[in-house]
């Protein structure tokens, strides 16, 4: 069952089709690869499907079938959609744990006043913290982080994400989330992307390592010039001569 | 609690806001007008004034939300210049370049505090109230909302925050504030013209907050004492009378570009402009 769908979305700058009337869909419970040049949509796609930016033609099917034209940013979290950053996005001047309390704040202005329950947010953001490798650094300022702890705090902060009804999100996002990192961290986003699987959560990865793509990929797609090139199984997609000429060079 | 109120929005939201002085003035007038022309209680014209003021940022702030950065700022300063205009055309209303006189002292209960040791006691006592509310506001999770905001705003969004809301929410309770700090001062000096609310004034409060430290409530009031005292510590340098004030100017803009050069947190800030 697909959980979320385009329906020939496109987004053009200038008059350059960043994604060109494109209709592709995201199993649930699987983690898909979305391959592709640089250049060829990738992050577009996510901040189109995201609300980022503005979508200019197409439909964006989320779910039992709820078809939207705008989609805006603060709306997607009650899609239960959520989303890292290639150049992350981290609240700089705030500590660590901060960063990951922020997202577990109530979203209306004045329940978020008075909020209680925090010890369940402590709690909530202990666990995650512990599972990026986090936890000794919670009181760092995001900003003294080094790169590959700044991807993993990111990873973290989408993890402790839920939906407007406290539920945990269910189609997560990462875009080149392995970039820039050692082994060890490699190890533990591996870890994180795997156990969201297990536990039936829907993983659309962008990555460029395709050791990566065939190792955690369900379902690949590969996107050129905005277009859908190829998608299916990642050793079958990866074997395609059409793939290797436009994103390999070979 | 001017500085308080434009820390709220400037130290924890990241808005530079150049208006303060604008709901200062508003606040500073409601009463004024209220008290002079029908004759009410003080803190029944200050309730006003916080309503007035509270109506009119919320229009003001809609409008601002469609700025970011320094477009926001310019925005904001056009809006300090629109209500000094104001304050200086509108003659019927605010008796323009004349100004309001024999503004009444606050009494309730039948206790009057005209004399300005009882004075100082209520300014005080209203102070402290501003100071565990703002303290309430950005230790509460709206607060860890607003840091967010100032700090990476598209990416808070995605997380489900609608910042419109937020940024509106803070920048009316700001406003508010201010205009608590304009009725008392308006009462205080018992006269209000329209030089009190220029431009020059909100600037004076960017330098109060960026000096006392920026986003802690602590650091503007550490800034406000320091920058009211200077004028009279620079009394005894002995400048000519001719240029005394001028030097006063002078001063302030030394300790503003030292502090961005050396400080830019301020003395007591937890945020980096």
């Amino acid at each position: 069952m697909e959980i979320l769908k385009t329906k020939g979305i496109a987004k053009h700058f200038d008059g350059v089709h960043a994604v060109d009337s494109l209709s592709i869909g995201f199993e649930k419970g699987k983690i898909t690869g979305l391959i592709g040049p640089n250049g060829s949509g990738k992050s577009t796609l996510i901040n189109l499907l995201t609300g980022v930016i503005k979508i200019d033609g197409g439909l964006v099917v989320v779910g039992n079938n709820e078809e939207i034209k705008r989609l805006l940013p603060h709306e997607i979290a009650d899609y239960g959609i959520t989303r890292t950053f290639q150049d992350v996005h981290l609240f700089e001047q705030m500590r660590v744990l901060d960063n990951v309390l922020v997202v577990l704040t109530k979203r209306n202005v004045f329940a978020s006043l008075f909020e209680t329950h925090k010890k369940f947010h402590l709690a909530r953001a202990e666990e995650v913290l512990i599972k990026v490798g986090l936890w000794e650094k919670r009181n760092e300022l995001a900003k003294n982080l080094s790169y590959g702890q700044r991807k993993l705090l990111e990873i973290g902060r989408v993890l402790a994400m839920q939906n407007g009804f406290g539920d945990d999100s269910d189609i997560f996002f990462f875009d080149e989330p392995f970039a820039g990192l050692f082994p060890e961290m490699r190890k533990i986003v591996i870890s994180v992307i795997q156990d969201l699987k297990q536990k039936g959560k829907t993983v659309i990865l962008v990555e460029h390592n395709m050791d990566i793509i065939r190792e955690l990929c369900d379902h690949l797609i590969v996107l050129d010039s905005g277009k859908l090139l190829a998608e299916g199984l990642p050793q079958h997609v990866l074997s395609q001569k059409s793939v290797l000429e436009a994103y390999l060079g070979e | 609690m001017l500085a308080m109120s434009l820390n709220l929005v400037v130290g924890f939201t990241g808005l530079l806001s150049i208006t303060q002085a604008a709901f200062y003035g508003i606040g500073a007038y409601v009463t004024a007008i209220l008290l002079t022309s029908f004759g009410i209680n003080f803190f029944l014209a200050l309730i006003a004034g916080i309503i007035i003021t509270g109506i009119i940022s919320l229009a003001i702030g809609y409008v601002l939300s469609k700025f970011n950065g320094d477009y926001f700022a310019l925005g904001s300063f056009g809006f300090n210049i629109i209500v000094y205009s104001i304050f200086l055309n509108w003659q019927s209303l605010t008796r323009g370049p004349l100004g309001i006189p024999g503004i009444a002292k606050p009494t309730l209960f039948g206790l009057d505090f005209s004399e300005n040791n009882y004075f100082l006691i209520l300014v005080i006592i209203c102070a402290i109230l501003v100071y565990f509310l703002s303290e309430f506001i950005t230790k509460s999770s709206f607060g860890r909302v607003l840091k967010a905001i100032r700090e990476d705003e598209k990416a808070i969004q995605v997380f489900g925050y609608n910042t419109l809301f937020f940024k509106l929410t803070i920048f009316v309770i700001g406003a508010m504030i201010s205009s608590v700090a304009g009725a008392f001062y308006a009462s205080y000096i018992t006269y209000v013209d329209p030089t009190s609310f220029a431009l020059s004034e909100s600037i004076f409060i960017l330098a109060v907050i960026i000096l006392g430290g920026l986003a802690n409530n602590k650091g503007a009031m550490i800034g406000a004492v320091c920058l009211v005292i200077l004028p009279e510590i620079l009394r005894f340098v002995g400048f000519p009378s001719d240029i005394a004030a001028q030097m006063r100017q002078v001063t302030y803009g030394l300790i503003l570009v030292l502090l961005m050069l050396y400080r830019p947190q301020g003395l007591m800030g937890e945020y980096k402009l």
